[in-house]
């Protein structure tokens, strides 16, 4: 367990991770003793074949999983855990992780909107409910994201309603309600037609231009190449190869990863 | 929107319709059964229709009917505020609550309601003395309890600890049968897990709720005949009984209790009907981005809440999916 981040720069600071699924002889080694380091304001792309544990990485970051050893640390904070004086591991009460975890953002494959609510009560949600924001300021906020992701006059429409893009884009407005500091994309886009990606990547575009800290999991090699500042390749559970987008993109040393090229591309 | 026909409509087909001889013959079949019913039950004067009438109408049948009434919503209000908390703990971490949710569900499905109620009124005889206190300890308040749990109450009691367990069961299935993606995606944004079950996860799972315990309360009416095993003797069942074996007529009286018992389930068939609705409103706006969330229930086009719930695909279609012995 490494103790204090050494950095105040990164946002994030994974250190060593490994993440076990099961226990005894069905247990499963998905994440292989991961480090990583996302500075504030960049975005950081992760690549893989699927089984490769990126999404699991993700999903350690904002404690949907426990780790099963490392660390991992967001805007200084240790995940999950308290260290105390004597250098003591304590788990943390889930009202405390409920609170780190409303600090960061998360988008999902398959969107997971609320589909009894409309696309406005679902971006005021989490600001009421968590935060105890007025209706009525988190009503103009959420209109506010609304018109910021081009569905201001989609407010009254329930998921159901909306297509993929559209609902992805409600999904990223309501993670961005939280004013987060920190916003994970799981394969934003791997549910969606071909022709509703583009509406999506625009939005994360524009939202890795105003300064938000990103990682996001995803299988878009343009994306990467035009947003990214780091790139990723991960796979079976260990990062395999990682730098600037066009270093890891165009002049590949791993095999594994110029075979994973060459099949996305 | 986009799916509206445009422009010139084509002529539709004229074709001749395939003759269906045997629908008149079955039509014709059944139309004589039922005139044959309705000639035995009309023309028999054993039934006695001039005393059904007049007691239907008797203030001991009305109050009769409002006792049932009282212990028909009585219970199942109990009995859901217990189903909720049962179906709670038998998705918790903590063992101790998951077998005790366990324990409560087996027996109370597992002995018949008729031993139960008899037992809930011999309480008295089993323990003539209620007390709070301490375990082997210390006693706090006592009570006689003949007159705390009195044959109003122990029918209640009775009724509500019998269906809660049934209810706990259809809350269990119905909070399964959301997708587990809501409950990451509420605690994703810091949700906790209380608010997330209020918030989120019971609102979808009502939909799956609802129609099974509309079906448990017109059971529920019928049950309450029951508690003479108490004996509770207030209610329509043993009311009429009485009044039929006083005047030696216990055919009509029978026929007194049916009537008001179909009268109040077709009542009760009725809010069942307008409660469905309202966890599958309506509402203003165009169709579903992909066709899916169209249905009857909507009306003129519009899908319903529920429809689009169903449309999204976070919640399983059959609600006994998961419902396991």
């Amino acid at each position: 367990m490494s103790a204090q981040p050494t950095t105040t720069e990164a946002m994030v600071q994974v250190r060593d991770v490994h993440k076990v699924f099961g226990r005894g002889q069905d247990a499963v080694h998905v994440l292989k003793g991961v480090s990583l380091d996302v500075p504030r304001g960049s975005v950081t792309v992760v690549l893989g074949p699927s089984g490769s544990g990126k999404s699991t990485l993700l999903r350690c970051v904002n404690e949907l999983e426990e780790i099963t050893a490392g660390s991992i640390h967001v805007g200084g904070d240790l995940m999950g855990y308290r260290l105390d004086d004597k250098g003591v591991l304590h788990r943390l009460h889930p009202k405390m992780i409920a609170k780190q975890r409303s600090r960061i953002g998360m988008v999902f494959q398959r969107f997971h909107l609320f589909p009894h609510k409309t696309a406005l009560e679902n971006v005021m949600e989490a600001p009421v409910q968590v935060r105890g924001l007025s209706r009525a300021e988190a009503r103009r906020r959420g209109l506010e994201l609304l018109d910021r992701v081009g569905l201001a006059e989609r407010a009254e429409f329930y998921p159901a309603q909306l297509s993929g893009g559209q609902q992805q884009r409600v999904a990223i407005a309501r993670a961005l309600a939280m004013d987060p500091e920190l916003m994970l994309f799981d394969e934003p886009t791997s549910a969606l037609d071909p022709e509703l990606v583009g509406e999506v990547l625009a939005v994360m575009q524009d939202l890795a231009r105003s300064g938000m800290t990103m990682i996001v999991v995803t299988h878009e090699i343009g994306f990467a190449r035009e947003v990214a500042d780091h790139v990723v390749f991960m796979d079976d559970g260990v990062i395999v190869e990682e730098g600037a987008p066009a270093d890891v993109l165009d002049n590949p040393s791993e095999p594994r990863l110029r075979d994973f090229l060459a099949h996305v591309l | 929107m986009e799916d509206r026909p445009s422009g010139q409509l084509p002529e539709p087909l004229h074709a001749r319709p395939v003759p269906r001889p045997g629908r008149w013959v079955s039509a014709v079949v059944v139309l004589v059964l039922v005139a044959m019913a309705v000639n035995a039950l009309v023309t028999n004067p054993n039934f006695r229709w001039d005393t059904v009438w007049l007691y239907l109408r008797d203030v001991v049948v009305v109050r009769g009917v409002g006792w049932t009434l009282v212990l028909t919503f009585g219970s199942m209000a109990i009995a859901i505020v217990l189903a909720v908390l049962l179906a709670v703990m038998r998705r918790s971490d903590n063992p101790v609550m998951r077998s005790v949710s366990w324990f409560w569900i087996w027996f109370f499905r597992g002995t018949p309601i008729y031993t139960q109620l008899v037992f809930w009124g011999l309480l008295s005889v089993l323990y003539p003395r209620l007390s709070l206190g301490i375990p082997f300890g210390p006693e706090f308040w006592t009570f006689t309890t003949q007159d705390v749990i009195t044959a109003f109450w122990a029918a209640l009691i009775g009724l509500a600890f019998n269906e809660s367990a049934y209810l706990a069961e259809i809350v269990r299935a119905g909070l399964s049968s959301v997708d587990p993606g809501q409950t990451e995606a509420a605690k994703a944004l810091g949700m906790k897990d209380a608010k997330i079950l209020r918030r989120i996860v019971l609102p979808q799972a009502m939909r799956v709720i609802v129609p099974p315990t509309g079906n448990e309360t017109i059971s529920m009416l019928k049950t309450t005949s029951l508690v003479l095993a108490i004996p509770f003797t207030l209610e329509l069942t043993y009311a009429t009984n009485q009044i039929g074996s006083r005047i030696f007529q216990p055919i009509p009286l029978l026929i007194v209790a049916a009537l008001w018992y179909l009268l109040i389930t077709s009542v009760l068939m009725i809010g069942q009907h307008y409660l469905e609705r309202y966890y599958g409103r309506g509402f203003d706006g165009g169709r579903t981005g992909r066709g899916r969330g169209r249905g009857p229930r909507g009306g003129r086009g519009k899908p319903s809440k529920q429809d689009l719930i169903g449309a999204s695909g976070t919640t399983k279609d059959d609600p006994f999916l998961e419902v396991t012995p």
